[in-house]
């Protein structure tokens, strides 16, 4: 039976765990190590954790944090949030997690893709892409929290990162994060017809089966946030996550 | 008592951590010194093939490497790249490997996966079992680890292989010979699965 990464996506203002919707309101959803330790139960396929606002508050990762949560992760563990250099990419390897995702530093510096990527291997290097639309439509890739606009078009930047050695690209829909609508399957196959790397779709999961139809539209893995921390119509917190059977029934055995 | 090889090419931290949660303790060997009084021995690896045999090479520990896995027979584990290196050679590169088993590796034949498949291969999957081990004492054909790779064992001797998986097609995912054992995916990040194979390990 084939299967595909299902991801949790846990993003962090420094020592505590959030959630926002449209990378907007975060909501205090608490404590990442013990979110963590609850997904090791869970036996969940691997974890991403980012800090969000690191590179707005122009601050290192914090490795302390980060070492600490790493000793509980039982899973691969991607970190990303204000990663800029090749020494901090080393120190976090150190820390025992697997991958870092880079995000803000490529709108200035794909070299450090390209370095890193030769360095560690680009299993371990996730680019990350936040996607916003305008008012016309019109889908742009954006950093720093959704502050800056990357000045290629879209589909030129993917092809950048993936020329530049990214192992694998985080889509991130901004529009759709936190709403529940569904993937941006249009969005993920345009870019899936562009790259041979993986993509692993976030932003906007309701459902499992939502897994099912963005995988048909090229995604290699997916990714939610509020799907796996919040529960039923009131959003009352409960960290959770599909059981393996549910996952075989609903998603593995029909790919 | 779990011994570590320190060569500077692999995810060390995680494989303490998780032999830390299952309680069992390790140390980290950089020395042929350390390495002399291990009783049982962990080879990690994460990167390019002749990266990590050169950086064997460079730590001056191949020497007591042999001595200790050859002649004193302790069983050694090799995870990922770990268990690559010790066949004869790699497609990925031109360094030759341990030579401890005779196997060489190979990169994932791309004409027999399907798109969708992509490479590296990088996902869960099930093993399954082709022989009888104490390695995978409490696992069967239903469990499942993590896997991140582009390349994979093809031994040359059939009885070697311990599990296959599949991936397109069937692949050499863990081989067994004496005390000589490998495996491509990543116990150390496989949970439960993991969690017993590491247990199985350090009881052998």
């Amino acid at each position: 039976m084939r299967r595909i990464r299902v991801i949790p996506v846990l993003t962090l203002q420094n020592e505590k765990l959030v959630k926002t919707i449209r990378f907007k309101n975060p909501n205090y959803i608490g404590d990442p190590i013990n979110a963590v330790k609850i997904f090791n139960e869970k036996e969940v396929d691997e974890i991403v954790i980012l800090d969000i606002t690191a590179t707005k508050e122009k601050r290192q990762p914090n490795y302390k944090k980060i070492e600490e949560i790493a000793e509980e992760a039982f899973m691969p563990f991607a970190y990303g949030g204000g990663i800029t250099s090749l020494n901090q990419i080393e120190h976090l390897f150190k820390l025992g997690i697997e991958k870092v995702v880079i995000n803000s530093a490529l709108a200035t510096n794909l070299n450090l893709l390209r370095e890193a990527s030769n360095i560690f291997g680009s299993q371990s290097i996730v680019a990350s892409v936040d996607v916003k639309k305008n008012w016309l439509g019109k889908q742009t890739a954006y950093t720093n929290s959704k502050s800056e606009k990357i000045n290629l078009p879209l589909f030129e930047y993917v092809k950048k990162l993936e020329e530049n050695g990214a192992g694998e690209l985080f889509i991130n829909s901004i529009d759709l994060d936190g709403t529940y609508l569904g993937y941006d399957n249009v969005l993920i196959k345009s870019i899936s017809e562009l790259v041979d790397i993986p993509i692993i779709a976030c932003g906007g999961a309701s459902k499992i089966t939502d897994f099912y139809e963005v995988m048909q539209h090229g995604a290699s893995a997916v990714a939610a946030g509020s799907l796996f921390v919040y529960q039923g119509a009131q959003k009352g917190i409960l960290i959770n996550y599909p059981t393996q059977e549910k996952l075989a029934e609903e998603v593995y055995k029909k790919l | 008592m779990i011994s570590i090889i320190n060569y500077n090419a692999g995810n060390i931290k995680s494989i303490q951590n998780m032999l830390k949660r299952i309680g069992v303790k390790s140390m980290i060997c950089s020395s042929a010194e350390e390495i002399e009084q291990a009783d049982k021995l962990i080879l990690p690896g994460v990167g390019h093939y002749d990266h990590g045999m050169k950086n064997l090479h460079q730590s001056g520990l191949i020497e007591i490497l042999n001595k200790k896995v050859r002649e004193d027979k302790t069983p050694l584990l090799g995870i990922c790249l770990g268990a690559q290196l010790l066949g004869n050679k790699s497609e990925e590169g031109i360094e030759k490997g341990l030579g401890w088993i005779d196997m060489d590796v190979i990169k994932f034949d791309k004409k027999k996966l399907s798109s969708s498949l992509k490479i590296p291969h990088m996902s869960w999957n099930e093993i399954k079992i082709n022989k009888p081990s104490a390695l995978l004492e409490g696992l069967n054909n239903d469990s499942r680890f993590y896997f991140v790779h582009s390349y994979h064992m093809q031994p040359n001797d059939k009885t070697d292989i311990l599990t296959t998986t599949n991936y397109g097609y069937n692949f050499t995912s863990a081989i067994e010979k004496d005390n000589i054992y490998g495996v491509q995916f990543h116990p150390e990040k496989s949970h439960k699965f993991g969690m017993q194979l590491l247990t199985n390990f350090s009881n052998i």
